[in-house]
């Protein structure tokens, strides 16, 4: 699938496109031979070679000895997956760069096996208007190398008052459009917002979470919360939020992603609305998946996430649903910090997690405790948030653009949180013992990272 | 929770910031220099010269009159020099972070901070960054931790009530937003009380504080059925607007300790409270001054408790020159 074309407004041209690197004029081909290609759209997983071009994959499987390529790559014992497709990562610019910039963050998207992300639009400024999201797409294509989509604000500057003008935003690109963290707290806007978007064909993805259920709540509502004093959130914030989104769902037949699952019981509500065959899709933060409230004890303040760590009964639920389906992908929910942002008591930390090095690694970790099988986790990470993005990337096969990652499964790494490439060095994975590595990524045929000979 | 935290590695205490994980020896031991202290200070002559030359300060994020008070009363006695600072919201919204503060006032060669806060895990925070021999002590985290009450709370029980594993305990109120329910029961807990209650409506009862070892009783006559000692909370009345109660006068109905209800009582049991009471509301006026009250013992034995507690952080328990050594070490 190709980038949207350009948009025919005056703001975009009106600014130079500053390409970060020359576009080499002649096509120069890359072959992988002898990799192990995990392709969740073929149900391929077993050795094969790919012929890749900055124009797309030109051929998969068995490729003749007689091709001939600029570059032959022997990848005997790694692993080939398509890149990583991430559903939420915040890369702070606009607003908050003392954060994170789009060159840090891109850089460890692409030292992470991440080709393709999704911003969330809650930029500063909001990204509710299509000047707004020419302004993002813009510093996201001066810096290359990343495939980009934003998805666009659901109500004006996320207020939960007023709808953004969607159907602009759709035409800047907007490949969703999403009220983030904040909530809608009139349930008619709610549903005239869902309605709307519907007639656009755009999926709203949803953070369900009742604001009133969980204010100023920073931790799972059980005995470490109360044990440690803080402020809770409870599961129902979650479960009463899932409920009445899924119900505008039924009234409306709009398509909604539910972002950042939580609760074993948000996951039985998910299956029940596959079941009904409702449009509805959901996620799971990586870290959701491996840490609990018990994590936060000692006032942890790398485990302050919203939504709040759960219990292992929670975490397991989730795990299963990542197994089953349930849950189509797994994020990053990317949010890198500056330092400063985990210097305080618990409650005043700021949530969130930097996730984008970690999401691989996590997920590598399922399929070696033989959580998830090997097709269905890559699937997770790829082909299922391109499915809910609708971008049509996530797959290996002759025509699709040729980005994939080239992994060594079995290189094992401690996580340093210093020698992270994102600027957010927040990580409650520090010390963690984790098992595979990217040696190299490929955006549309170029290679944008290579840990082999850099 | 992180005991290492607050003990160093020869057992003793660097910090004190929740009861959670001190041992009952060290209990025990606090509670016994407190006896001791708390008999010195009936003579005469008031001042212990065991921290002399040492600065205490009293770090009050929230507003606060008796707690402050026992704290640099406590430190005067120990013949420390202590210094009050009234760290209104003001400081923060002049952008200084807890950090910097810590840091600023770290500098002013503190050997003690005594910290109030309203967010639980704040003396967590300033223990874990503040510069090696500077003591941390924790005066009331948010709902977390408030653990010098705790120790007076075990001081009183054990001087009317000897025999910890007889007793059952009853903590009656708003144990949600409270850090002196929770201080009392892990302490109660460490010292073998037999049975530990939390009586209270549901809305003031956190999810899942079976888990420390307590029962939950809706019903105050139930609740209060074979009970040793009851220990009151203060209802704080600007807290209960977000619908944790109808009225004050309703809980007063259901759970306030009145003279019928103090009637019902074994006519041994003591009744506590860590003040400042709401006449009407958690207690009747005639029970908070009657003969089974020792509201006013508590406050007393505050002073000693806190002395003890400082004195014992700051390596000085006895007169006898042996933490010479260890203080300077903490100057080098």
């Amino acid at each position: 699938m190709s980038r949207q074309p350009p948009i025919k407004e005056w703001s975009a041209g009106a600014h130079a496109r500053k390409p970060s690197r020359p576009v080499s004029a002649e096509r120069s081909s890359i072959l992988i031979r002898n990799a192990h290609i995990i392709d969740p759209a073929s149900g391929l997983d077993g050795p094969g070679d790919i012929l890749i071009d900055q124009s797309g994959i030109v051929a998969v499987g068995r490729v003749p000895a007689r091709s001939k390529a600029g570059q032959v790559i022997d990848a005997d014992g790694l692993w080939l997956i398509p890149g990583i497709v991430d559903l939420c990562a915040r890369f702070r610019e606009p607003g908050q760069t003392r954060k994170a910039t789009f060159a840090s963050e891109t850089h460890a998207a692409q030292a992470s096996g991440i080709t393709e992300i999704l911003l969330p639009p809650d930029t500063q400024p909001v990204v509710d208007s299509p000047a707004m999201a020419i302004r993002v797409q813009r510093i996201a294509d001066q810096t290359g190398g990343l495939d980009v989509r934003l998805i666009g604000a659901l109500t004006r500057n996320l207020e939960g008052e007023a709808l953004a003008e969607l159907s602009a935003l759709r035409a800047a690109g907007a490949v969703g459009v999403s009220n983030a963290l904040a909530p809608v707290r009139d349930s008619l806007i709610a549903r005239r917002a869902l309605d709307y978007a519907r007639g656009l064909g755009l999926t709203t993805h949803v953070f369900a979470q009742d604001a009133t259920l969980a204010a100023g709540g920073c931790a799972h509502e059980g005995p470490v919360a109360t044990r440690l004093g803080l402020a809770s959130v409870p599961v129902a914030a979650e479960v009463a939020a899932l409920r009445f989104w899924i119900s505008l769902v039924e009234d409306t037949g709009a398509r909604v992603h539910f972002c950042r699952l939580s609760t074993a019981r948000g996951v039985e509500l998910i299956e029940s609305a596959l079941a009904r065959q409702l449009p509805v899709s959901a996620d799971v933060a990586a870290h959701q998946l491996f840490l609990t409230d018990q994590d936060v004890d000692g006032f942890n303040a790398q485990c302050h996430v919203q939504p709040p760590l759960r219990t292992a009964g929670d975490r397991d639920a989730l795990r299963d649903a990542v197994r089953s389906g349930v849950i189509s992908a797994i994020c990053s929910d990317h949010q890198p910090h500056e330092i400063d942002a985990k210097i305080n008591p618990f409650a005043m930390t700021e949530p969130g997690v930097s996730g984008l090095e970690t999401l691989l690694p996590l997920v590598l970790e399922l399929i070696r405790e033989n959580q998830v099988p090997r097709l269905d986790a890559v699937a997770r990470l790829t082909l299922g948030p391109a499915g809910i993005a609708g971008t049509g990337s996530g797959r290996l096969a002759p025509g699709c653009p040729a980005n994939l990652a080239l992994i060594d499964p079995d290189c094992e790494w401690t996580l340093d949180p210093a020698r992270l490439r994102s600027s957010g060095h927040n990580t409650p994975f520090a010390g963690k013992r984790l098992h595979g590595k990217v040696l190299r990524t490929f955006h549309h045929g170029r290679e944008v990272f290579n840990a082999v000979d850099p | 929770m992180s005991p290492e935290l607050q003990i160093d590695h020869h057992g003793r205490l660097r910090h004190l910031l929740t009861l959670e994980g001190l041992s009952r020896e060290l209990l025990t031991e606090i509670l016994d220099t407190a006896e001791d202290l708390e008999k010195a200070l009936r003579g005469p002559e008031k001042n212990v010269p065991l921290l002399r030359g040492r600065t205490i300060m009293n770090l009050f994020f929230e507003p606060s009159t008796r707690t402050r008070t026992t704290f640099e009363l406590a430190a005067k006695r120990l013949s420390a020099d202590v210094l009050n600072l009234q760290m209104s919201s003001s400081s923060t919204s002049k952008g200084e972070t807890l950090f910097d503060t810590l840091k600023t006032l770290e500098s002013m060669q503190a050997d003690m901070f005594v910290v109030r806060h309203e967010a639980s895990g704040a003396a967590h925070f300033f223990a874990q960054h503040a510069a090696p021999g500077v003591a941390i002590l924790n005066a009331g985290d948010g709902r977390h931790a408030h653990p010098t009450q705790g120790l007076l709370d075990l001081f009183t029980i054990r001087r009317y009530k000897p025999g910890f594993e007889k007793l059952r305990v009853a903590i009656v109120g708003d144990v949600l937003h409270s850090r002196v329910a929770r201080s009392d029961i892990h302490g109660l807990r460490t010292m073998g009380a037999a049975e530990i209650r939390v009586v209270a409506p549901p809305t003031l009862v956190p999810a899942g504080i079976e888990q420390m070892g307590v029962t939950v009783c809706h019903n105050i006559d139930d609740g209060l059925d074979g009970i040793d000692v009851v220990i009151l909370l203060r209802l704080q009345k600007e807290r209960m607007l977000g619908a944790f109660l109808p009225s004050m006068s309703e809980f007063h109905r259901d759970f306030g300790l009145t003279r019928q209800r103090l009637a019902r009582l074994h006519p041994e049991a003591i009744v506590m409270h860590p003040g400042p009471i709401n006449r009407g509301v958690e207690i009747e006026g005639d029970v908070a001054y009657g003969p089974q009250s020792l509201i006013l013992q508590q406050v007393n034995h505050g002073i000693a408790v806190r002395m003890a507690v400082m004195a014992m952080i700051l390596g000085q328990t006895d007169p006898a020159p042996r933490s010479g050594k260890r203080r300077l070490r903490r100057r080098a």
